[in-house]
């Protein structure tokens, strides 16, 4: 209960700290005027239509990742597990090169994320086809790397053989993930998807606990695999795939916070979920206010400022397991 | 009414049977140990008789429902998994999530009963990861008891427990018995299965070799027949000792 408001609370003041940030400087007032649309009209645009936007998709890119990343760990019952494991970020990250290198992104303005999203809902399909409805979780990772690796090898095809640099420029930007100049539209496509697979991966709750005593253990506590692998499979298409359509591929979230935040859960997968879909808002948001505070006129990028961050708080983790150990 | 009834069961592993045709029942008080060599097809029967392997014939417990079948029959598997450093406590209560959850009380004394049942009450805040291998087998079985299911089935439960561990949990599974639950456990140790278990069931290459009687099932055939072993079975103050005297080829 404690956790679930401090969480809560952390997340609000840091979405709060992220609309008072921006590269017109507003005051407080402004901010929240504009936020409901009253004041100065240019404050009111500036506020619902940059700011709120980019604010709300951290939350939501972040919430996913960290639930998503939590689901996986629970369900391969390993702390080393993420969301990319089975290649859904790999693949909406092919559909979006493939977009852009075609010059179909350009076409209409969501035809990049709905590329992404397509191809990571193929991903999840491969992976069914391969490890079938009723594989265990080795086939799963075994099939997810596969995806992951094929995705990974179509993506580098298409940028070796891209004859327009500036297509690879944009590529090679759109991969290292940014929240910046996101509209209501991105928005709008995303927040159905990322509820719809968030709420998908909340009912795995009791089926994660029971996977505390191993599969057959689980299933003898009345647990369908079937049903709890159908649902993480495509809970996570929904929620990474539209995550990484929007804001390009930000890695280390769906890895670092449920580690985190899983001693203050008591290690219990149940509520580690919800956790790290808090926890993930508040360290996105953390994140993409470093990225606007450190370098604002250099437009650093979202996933390598995340890498920085996660990184050496991982390899602190390590260590930390290491002397424990 | 039995807790348990298999007709014809049959499992086969490519062409081959390693389930072949047994039938059997277990009814209420009936503490069965389920004996044989490596590859009878001990763990092959208790995981089908569960609805966990696709077989032929029938299994009481396979047709129930997955929500059903947590209520009637509560399974230890071999291998003790606790993939996460929980609390004993927190492990323990798993066993209760078949149940209804608003059902709050009942849930806490479920768990409190068999904390106390195997001696665990004071490691309830400690976690489970931590402990030693025999302990943690102990907060298992406490998983199960918890579940407070009719029927309990364990795959060599007492496998690498000391002497004392291995003696104390076969009393726990007599008193479940006594108590008017069932428990089907397959054992290595032919001694302790002649004193704690109320019937033998001897499994030999997938089929039942003798179901009965402790005292029936150990002859001297049998044993040289399913185990290849020579022994002597001593009747003592103490009750029966079987010794194995040696191998034969």
């Amino acid at each position: 209960m404690k956790l679930a408001l401090s969480l809560t609370l952390l997340t609000a003041l840091l979405a709060l700290a992220s609309l008072m940030l921006g590269y017109a400087p507003l005051p407080p007032k402004a901010v929240l005027g504009g936020l409901v649309g009253a004041g100065d009209p240019l404050h009111v645009m500036v506020m619902q239509e940059i700011r709120l936007p980019r604010t709300a998709l951290a939350v939501l890119v972040g919430a996913a990742l960290g639930l998503s990343g939590a689901a996986m760990q629970g369900y391969l019952r390993n702390p080393l597990a993420e969301p990319g494991l089975i290649g859904v970020s790999g693949s909406a990250a092919l559909g979006a090169v493939i977009a852009l290198q075609t010059g179909l992104a350009a076409a209409f303005a969501l035809a990049l994320p709905l590329t992404a999203l397509l191809f990571a809902l193929g991903a999840v399909g491969l992976i069914l086809l391969l490890a079938g409805p009723r594989g265990g979780s080795l086939t799963l990772i075994l099939a997810g790397i596969a995806v992951s690796a094929l995705a990974g090898a179509l993506t580098s095809l298409a940028l070796n053989l891209s004859s327009n640099p500036y297509a690879t420029f944009e590529i090679v930007f759109w991969m290292m993930g940014s929240l910046a100049d996101r509209s209501l539209s991105h928005l709008a496509l995303a927040a159905p998807l990322i509820a719809l697979g968030g709420a998908a991966l909340l009912t795995l709750g009791r089926g994660l606990d029971a996977l505390t005593l191993g599969e057959d253990g689980a299933q003898a506590l009345g647990i369908s695999m079937t049903s709890l692998r159908l649902r993480l499979l495509f809970g996570t298409a929904a929620a990474v795939g539209a995550a990484t359509a929007v804001s390009g591929a930000v890695g280390f979230v769906g890895l670092v916070v449920p580690h985190l935040l899983r001693p203050l859960c008591g290690a219990r997968p149940s509520r580690l979920l919800w956790a790290s879909a808090l926890g993930g808002a508040a360290m996105l948001l953390t994140a993409d206010i470093a990225v606007r505070l450190v370098l604002p006129e250099r437009d650093l990028k979202l996933g390598v400022v995340m890498a920085l961050i996660g990184a050496p708080l991982f390899l602190h983790l390590i260590y930390k397991t290491r002397r424990a150990g | 009414m039995s807790l348990l009834a298999l007709d014809q069961l049959t499992v086969t592993r490519g062409q081959c049977p390693v389930v072949d045709s047994v039938s059997l029942t277990v009814d209420p008080g009936e503490c069965v140990g389920l004996i044989g060599p490596n590859g009878a097809g001990k763990t092959t029967l208790l995981r089908a008789a569960l609805g966990l392997l696709p077989h032929r014939g029938r299994s009481s417990l396979a047709t129930l429902s997955a929500r059903d079948r947590a209520r009637a029959a509560a399974w230890l598997p071999q291998s003790r998994e606790i993939a996460w450093p929980v609390t004993v406590e927190t492990l323990v209560a798993l066993g209760r999530l078949p149940h209804d959850s608003r059902a709050g009380r009942v849930q806490a004394r479920a768990v409190e009963t068999a904390l106390d049942r195997m001696e665990l009450a004071a490691f309830r805040h400690r976690k489970a990861t931590e402990l030693s291998g025999g302990e943690q087998a102990r907060v298992l079985i406490a998983r199960a008891l918890a579940q407070d299911a009719p029927l309990l089935l364990a795959d060599e439960p007492v496998a690498g427990l000391d002497p004392a561990s291995q003696i104390f949990t076969l009393q726990v599974f007599e008193a479940l018995a006594s108590e008017g639950h069932a428990v089907l456990v397959s054992l290595h140790d032919l001694t302790l299965a002649a004193r704690h278990c109320t019937r033998l069931v001897l499994l030999d290459r997938g089929r039942v070799a003798a179901d009965g009687p402790p005292l029936e099932v150990l002859t001297e055939a049998h044993l040289a027949e399913v185990f290849h072993l020579r022994g002597h079975m001593l009747e003592t103050p103490h009750g029966p000792l079987l010794q194995p005297l040696d191998v034969l080829r």
